[in-house]
């Protein structure tokens, strides 16, 4: 009778989508169960469920973001009392069970700043799950998308233009093939490469969360920050996490043979120099090679980034605009490989 | 009252989900054409669906914006006809996504619905083994053009594939491709106005057969590529197909090595090892009946073997072939030969047997380094060598043919 007197009260609770009874702080046994709950205050990850305000946890910041047409993106961190990550010897960051990373999207200039959309990578006892949340019109909470929604805005990029798009917030399977390695769901900025910890963060923080912090130094260089490296390093850093999260052996674009890894020979066919394309469909632009040394016209890598197009643009998913930055540190550096000799 | 009754069946309801945590059992999810916001109730029924459920599309044109996915095993699409009055996913409006829909879990299948007009591939499937597509239509409804989407049906990096009774048109690539799979079978299909009708590309182990293949700038093409995770094509039969007048003029984007097939093209063999071709009806293909050639472009990859080898083309009917040959100096070489080049053109890398009791043309270049404008054209009989054995059918799990009968 106990038993299922326990089995009511978690049903109950079940029911309720956790919100009512929960107490201030993460809802630990929520993030911890199957459930898509669809309201995104039933986690209790923020404090008043203010986006600015995480309940817990640690923010960070990458070395080189996976550009979102423009979005600010907050993230943070929440570990569960008592548990911590630990940077493994390759540089992926092993979070336990309970641990979500938060990331709340948004424009400076729509809606005041708030967020459109927080994403929500749960680590459960069965693996990663990817919940897609879009705020509500009077930004009180955040509702579930699992079919992902196109949201209309207008923002500035930083150049000064003005872009009205269609933002696409993607769905739960849209989530899954760019967090995809070998069909389970993965992180993809989290690698200590990349990694940036708050630094405000104090160390006991730091502590507080990861077995071993002083493992978290980032390699990758700041990719729009001249002086933290080289043209090629700041383009390889960008492709890793633009590019590499399908374009690896184990991704989503295993298919293709292109691999975009930081740890990837950046000399080889399989980085795409003298590649030719591959199912790519509209995708060459008429061209011989996804990049042709010393002649960023000609190199369909570059063709794609700069294209809005659904059958050219690449990534597939995540883009309604073109990275002019982005593109044109990718411009740079292939200008400046030496040609290849015929 | 009635409110606690209803209560109480619900928690004893969760509570039965709770303990048991079995699998519901199978339940159709329907979904309709004029559903406010269907691309995202349709989107949400394919992410809600368990194992054994159908996702039942309703008749009716579908103005889809965004690509649409499936990452549940064994659940079924289901529209109701892939014809006028059926379940029509329209995408000419398409804002998202490299494709139509795609498939990347196990044991699903396909049937009785369309797809039009995506930006890019129709429906892909990668990493989807077992998958069955069944009486589908993907169609460009404006007929060749470079901006058409490159695959129409696109299973890759799978394990068993069944490809039954389609109708694919339009594809500025491959209308049926099937890349770096194993297991294969494309039947009763038809792939028409394509610059490739049916490709299989760095497979091995495909049954291609009672296919029609016509109108495309090649009828089936058989090849392998270099510098992919999975290469060294082999094992392919093509036989019983239909394969006539592909004489659509090349419109693929050019870099893609699609867009070096000559138009005029029956069934082309590139870079593969036994091959068979045998039985099927040739007829009105400009360049050559069959085509059996090496991979002759710059490569950096030391594993890729670009010959072909053990090709073996016998028992098939050839009609009118090699008049119009679209390959440089063809027209020069048709001319000498009394106005058409013969049926079966073999660029004389790797090795062919031919006997089929047509003319060959052999252009003399057995090195794949040796540059085309070195080829010296002459008749040649392939009919000597002795056959290797006969390659066995495919046979696919029985629970896939199930799904077909």
């Amino acid at each position: 009778m106990k038993r299922i007197l326990a089995a009511l009260a978690a049903a109950l609770l079940c029911a309720s989508g956790g919100a009512a009874f929960a107490p201030p702080g993460v809802d630990q046994a929520l993030v911890e169960s199957d459930a898509m709950p669809p309201k995104l205050s039933a986690f209790g990850l923020f404090r008043g469920n203010d986006p600015a305000q995480p309940a817990t946890g640690i923010g960070y910041t990458l070395r080189a973001p996976l550009f979102s047409d423009y979005t600010d993106k907050h993230r943070f961190i929440s570990i569960p009392a008592g548990k911590k990550a630990r940077v493994a010897a390759d540089g992926v960051i092993d979070f336990p069970v309970g641990t979500v990373l938060v990331k709340s999207f948004g424009w400076s200039d729509v809606n005041g700043g708030r967020p459109v959309e927080t994403r929500l990578l749960i680590r459960r006892a069965a693996g990663w799950v990817a919940l897609p949340y879009i705020w509500d019109a009077d930004g009180k909470d955040a509702t579930l998308a699992l079919g992902g929604r196109r949201v209309s805005v207008s923002f500035k990029s930083p150049d000064g233009e003005t872009h009205s798009i269609r933002y696409a917030v993607p769905n739960k399977n849209q989530c899954k093939e760019c967090h995809s390695l070998s069909g389970e769901i993965v992180p993809i900025g989290p690698k200590a490469r990349n990694f940036i910890p708050d630094p405000a963060a104090s160390d006991k923080l730091r502590s507080l969360y990861f077995e071993n912090p002083a493992a978290l130094e980032p390699v990758m260089p700041q990719w729009d920050d001249p002086k933290a490296g080289s043209v090629a390093d700041r383009a390889r850093a960008y492709l890793d996490v633009n590019c590499a999260h399908c374009h690896n052996p184990a991704g989503s674009a295993s298919n293709s043979g292109l691999f975009l890894r930081w740890t990837d020979d950046p000399a080889g066919v399989n980085y795409g120099i003298g590649k030719r394309p591959t199912a790519a469909g509209r995708g060459s632009g008429g061209m011989d090679f996804a990049i042709a040394p010393g002649d960023p016209g000609h190199s369909f890598l570059i063709y794609r980034l700069e294209s809005t197009d659904p059958g050219i643009a690449m990534p597939e998913v995540g883009r309604s605009t073109v990275h002019k930055e982005g593109a044109a540190l990718l411009r740079q550096w292939i200008a400046e490989m030496p040609k290849a000799s015929h | 009252m009635r409110f606690h009754g209803l209560r109480h069946r619900a928690a004893t309801l969760c509570i039965a989900a709770a303990l048991a945590a079995c699998p519901a059992t199978a339940k159709v999810i329907s979904v309709s054409a004029t559903t406010p916001d269907a691309n995202e109730k349709l989107q949400e029924a394919l992410i809600l669906a368990e194992p054994g459920d159908t996702v039942q599309l309703g008749a009716g044109v579908w103005k889809l914006t965004d690509g649409l996915s499936l990452d549940v095993a064994n659940v079924t699409v289901r529209g109701a006809g892939a014809g006028e009055g059926g379940s029509i996913l329209d995408f000419t409006g398409q804002q998202g996504a490299g494709e139509g829909l795609l498939v990347t879990s196990d044991d699903v299948l396909l049937t009785e619905f369309a797809v039009l007009n995506t930006r890019g591939d129709g429906i892909k499937s990668k990493g989807a083994d077992r998958i069955v597509y069944h009486k589908l239509r993907v169609e460009w409804t404006a007929g060749p053009r470079e901006t058409n989407g490159a695959y129409g049906i696109y299973p890759v990096e799978s394990s068993d594939v069944l490809i039954d009774s389609v109708f694919v048109r339009g594809a500025s690539d491959a209308g049926i491709y099937v890349g770096q799979s194993k297991n294969i079978v494309v039947r009763d299909s038809v792939a028409t106005e394509n610059v490739a009708g049916i490709e299989i590309e760095n497979s091995h182990d495909a049954d291609v057969h009672d296919n029609v293949a016509t109108k495309n700038t090649g009828g089936i093409l058989v090849f392998d590529l270099p510098s992919l995770p999975m290469q060294g094509g082999h094992n392919v039969r093509v036989f019983e197909n239909i394969v006539n007048d592909n004489s659509t003029p090349n419109f693929a984007p050019k870099g893609n090595i699609v867009a070096s097939v000559p138009t005029g093209t029956g069934v082309l063999i590139m870079a593969n090892r036994n091959v068979e071709v045998f039985d099927n009806v040739f007829d009105q293909n400009g360049t050559a009946n069959v085509m059996i050639v090496g991979y002759r472009y710059e490569h950096k990859d030391p594993k890729y073997q670009p010959l072909p080898k053990a090709i073996v083309v016998r028992g098939n009917q050839h009609g009118k072939a090699g008049y119009a040959p679209k390959f440089a100096g063809g027209d020069m070489i048709a001319a000498a030969m009394g106005g058409a080049i013969p049926p079966v053109l073999w660029d004389g890398a790797g090795d062919a047997i031919v006997l089929d009791k047509v003319g060959v043309l052999s252009l003399n270049l057995p090195d794949v380094k040796t540059p085309q404008s070195e080829a010296k054209p002459a008749p040649a009989d392939l009919s000597k060598g002795t056959p290797p054995a006969a390659l066995p059918a495919i046979r696919l799990p029985d629970a896939m043919e199930a799904k077909v009968k």
